[in-house]
């Protein structure tokens, strides 16, 4: 886990007084709302349908129990009692008073947290891979790689009115499990005759025109990492068009100039950046590597589990994946119980979370993308104790990447640019998907809902995603096919005319029955879709 | 006049011409670049140049914040100046981009420009400023 020094903590506790200066003004009506809406977004507070949401920042999707605990503390406080985790691996509130924000804020800067970029035309928190440092595929731990790009790009003063807003993901292995390629840039720190590098995929994106990132460089030595950055930026911020904001994005800028044109100047402005001095030196990361050392694992840590508990054994083989280290695993904790609400989780949850993370995972925790939160090192012998105590707290769904493991959008239920409800769609697929035995039967199954064509959650992404439009003043729910998020990126395709809200969980159940029938062994949905097409499945859905 | 000047210099009396007026005179010492124009059509005159000025149409145009640093990063050293929709929150990251003087459409507070450049001890990152990024504080 990174550690503030003194640079860090001053530079956010100036944020919150910043912060609580302009929101002073503001509730002074010293500032109108039109001028403070730029500034309350690049603090992570939006207004929704309600209240205002305050977004906070979970740099790489990882923090430890005492953070956990702030974030309870503040659904507590400030909230009403719970949280909502999100694809960007951060966490929002839907219900907070604008002038309560400083005083969150203030909290949150305790515990070196913050809201700093979690909106806002700037460079957004940056993402990974939620299994960095315990998983046995990555070159190099990708977290200090990603905390370079933090504080380089927190108030950036070049880039903090950029054409729209910048995501950034950095993993460090093959498999992706932070649907790298859908980002503004993609990173992957990749190995070339011993020497560690990033290869760079740049203008991929979801939203109304989804695109999959392509490959600008295979290899760009690490001294130049941030160079080769902010040139990648400086091209965009550049040319990057503003006369409409939904054309407004890299990946389009990217598309219209085509990948090759792009990489050309890109490397035209890096041999001009990297004169500049950016790239700090290789104390800077050894300083912040030492902060993410491997944990003190006990090397005699026995490697086999009683699986004599059948509903352990479930949970063990769906949620449990293997660790690097022998006698260790990574732990998924599902934050999808039949009936409940995508990633939400409540101040008692979020507490439980925080207390396992420090008696069993060296105190830490992780934030995916899929909503769920991760323990990346318990020892074996431990698992059975903290699959107890889970499911004493209704956090003990075995259901990881299985149809109910949805990823969903806020919705309608809060969001004021949605056209129709995700929460109830997701809820009625759980419901009808029920059956433990049924999900397993059907393997892994990634189904993503969006409540509106701004993709927050990720329907292109989904083997199976649904969009939620607004048809004649009713909402009516699209159905899409094949996508997928992981290193075989794809875009799905939309099986045709909509439905209401029942009728898209009959089609998927559709959907589902014709996979059941087609498929070969071993077969994963995405796999049979891809095998034998879309036709098959247009048929079994229309008739 | 500019309204906000971070210069010790006398301000320059010449207006400022358009970009294809400064690139076909020879004898323009001030010129204004729109906000879509290239700053680096610039560079081979800067020794000529005693004022550049930045259009900023909206506050949301963020391409002169880059078009300042090209000039900096150049070795340009007269009066770069931002124009136009330039907000008080906004005047820090202009100056750190190499900013020195502003015309805001809509006069600024001083005290509130004053304390939006003192929040601030430290920076991440270099820029077209004196910051030191405080990479080189920890690392001497």
């Amino acid at each position: 886990m990174y550690k503030y020094d003194q640079y860090d903590q001053a530079i956010v506790d100036a944020r919150v007084a910043e912060f609580g200066d302009q929101v002073r003004r503001r509730l002074a009506g010293d500032m109108t709302e039109d001028q403070f809406k730029p500034l309350r977004l690049m603090n992570g507070l939006y207004l929704q349908l309600h209240a205002y949401m305050l977004r906070v920042a979970i740099p790489y999707g990882t923090l430890d129990s005492r953070q956990m605990r702030m974030l309870a503390h503040i659904a507590r406080k400030y909230d009403r009692d719970y949280g909502h985790f999100t694809t960007r691996q951060n966490i929002q509130y839907n219900w907070i008073k604008l002038e309560d924000s400083p005083a969150i804020l203030a909290d949150l800067a305790t515990v070196e947290m913050h809201a700093i970029q979690t909106s806002g035309n700037c460079i957004r928190n940056i993402s990974s891979d939620q299994y960095a440092g315990a998983a046995a595929d990555e070159v190099a731990d990708p977290r200090p790689w990603a905390e370079l790009l933090r504080q380089w790009s927190t108030f950036h003063p070049e880039f903090s009115y950029l054409p729209r807003k910048f995501k950034i993901a950095v993993i460090a292995s093959d498999e992706d499990r932070a649907a790298m390629k859908l980002h503004d840039i993609g990173i992957q720190l990749v190995e070339r005759d011993g020497k560690l590098g990033a290869a760079f995929y740049v203008g991929g994106g979801m939203g109304r025109t989804p695109m999959v990132a392509p490959l600008i460089k295979d290899f760009v030595p690490i001294e130049d990492y941030l160079s080769y950055t902010e040139a990648c930026l400086r091209v965009y911020n550049r040319y990057g068009r503003r006369d409409n904001i939904y054309k407004a994005r890299i990946k389009i800028l990217i598309h219209e100039l085509g990948a090759a044109e792009y990489a050309r100047q890109v490397e035209e402005e890096f041999a001009h950046v990297k004169t500049l001095g950016i790239d700090p030196p290789a104390a800077e990361l050894e300083r912040i590597s030492a902060f993410f050392a491997p944990p003190a694992y006990d090397a005699g840590a026995p490697d086999s589990v009683d699986r004599s508990d059948p509903d352990f054994a479930v949970w063990l083989d769906q949620n449990v994946k293997v660790h690097k280290q022998p006698g260790y695993a990574i732990v998924n904790i599902s934050l999808k119980p039949v009936g409940g609400i995508p990633g939400d989780a409540s101040s008692a949850q979020i507490d439980v979370m925080a207390d396992l993370a420090e008696r069993y995972s060296f105190d830490e925790l992780r934030v995916t993308h899929a909503q769920n939160i991760v323990l990346p090192h318990v020892a074996k012998r431990d698992l059975y104790a903290m699959w107890q105590a889970l499911t004493e707290a209704d956090l003990a769904a075995a259901n990881l990447d299985l149809i109910s493991d949805i990823i969903a959008c806020p919705g309608l239920d809060y969001c004021s640019l949605a056209n129709a409800r995700s929460i109830p769609v997701a809820q009625k697929i759980a419901q009808r998907f029920a059956d433990l035995d049924r999900q397993r039967t059907l393997g892994e199954l990634k189904l993503k809902i969006s409540g509106c064509i701004n993709a927050c959650g990720h329907h292109h992404a989904g083997h199976i995603g649904i969009l939620g439009v607004d048809r004649k003043g009713t909402e009516n729910y699209q159905l899409l096919l094949g996508g997928s998020g992981a290193e075989d990126t794809s875009l799905g395709k939309i099986t045709g005319p909509g439905f209401d809200e029942d009728g898209v969980v009959d089609a998927i159940e559709r959907v589902t029955d014709k996979y059941l029938e087609l498929r070969d062994t071993g077969e994963r949905f995405l796999d049979t879709y891809r095998r034998v097409g879309f036709d098959p499945f247009k048929e079994a859905i229309y008739g | 006049m500019a309204e906000l000047r971070f210069r010790d210099d006398a301000a320059l009396e010449q207006p400022a011409v358009t970009l294809d007026s400064f690139l076909t005179q020879s004898n323009a010492t001030a010129v204004r670049l729109e906000s879509d124009e290239d700053a680096r059509l610039l560079i081979p005159h800067l020794d000529r140049l005693a004022l550049v000025e930045v259009a900023f149409p909206k506050f949301r145009d963020g391409r002169g914040y880059s078009s300042a640093r090209i000039l900096r990063e150049a070795g340009y050293t007269g009066e770069l100046r931002a124009a136009g929709d330039v907000l008080v929150d906004q005047i820090a990251f202009m100056r750190r981009c190499g900013f020195d003087s502003f015309v805001p459409d809509v006069p600024l507070d001083a005290e509130a420009v004053e304390a939006s450049l003192n929040f601030y001890g430290q920076v991440y990152q270099g820029a077209a400023d004196a910051g030191v990024p405080v990479w080189k504080l920890r690392h001497g």
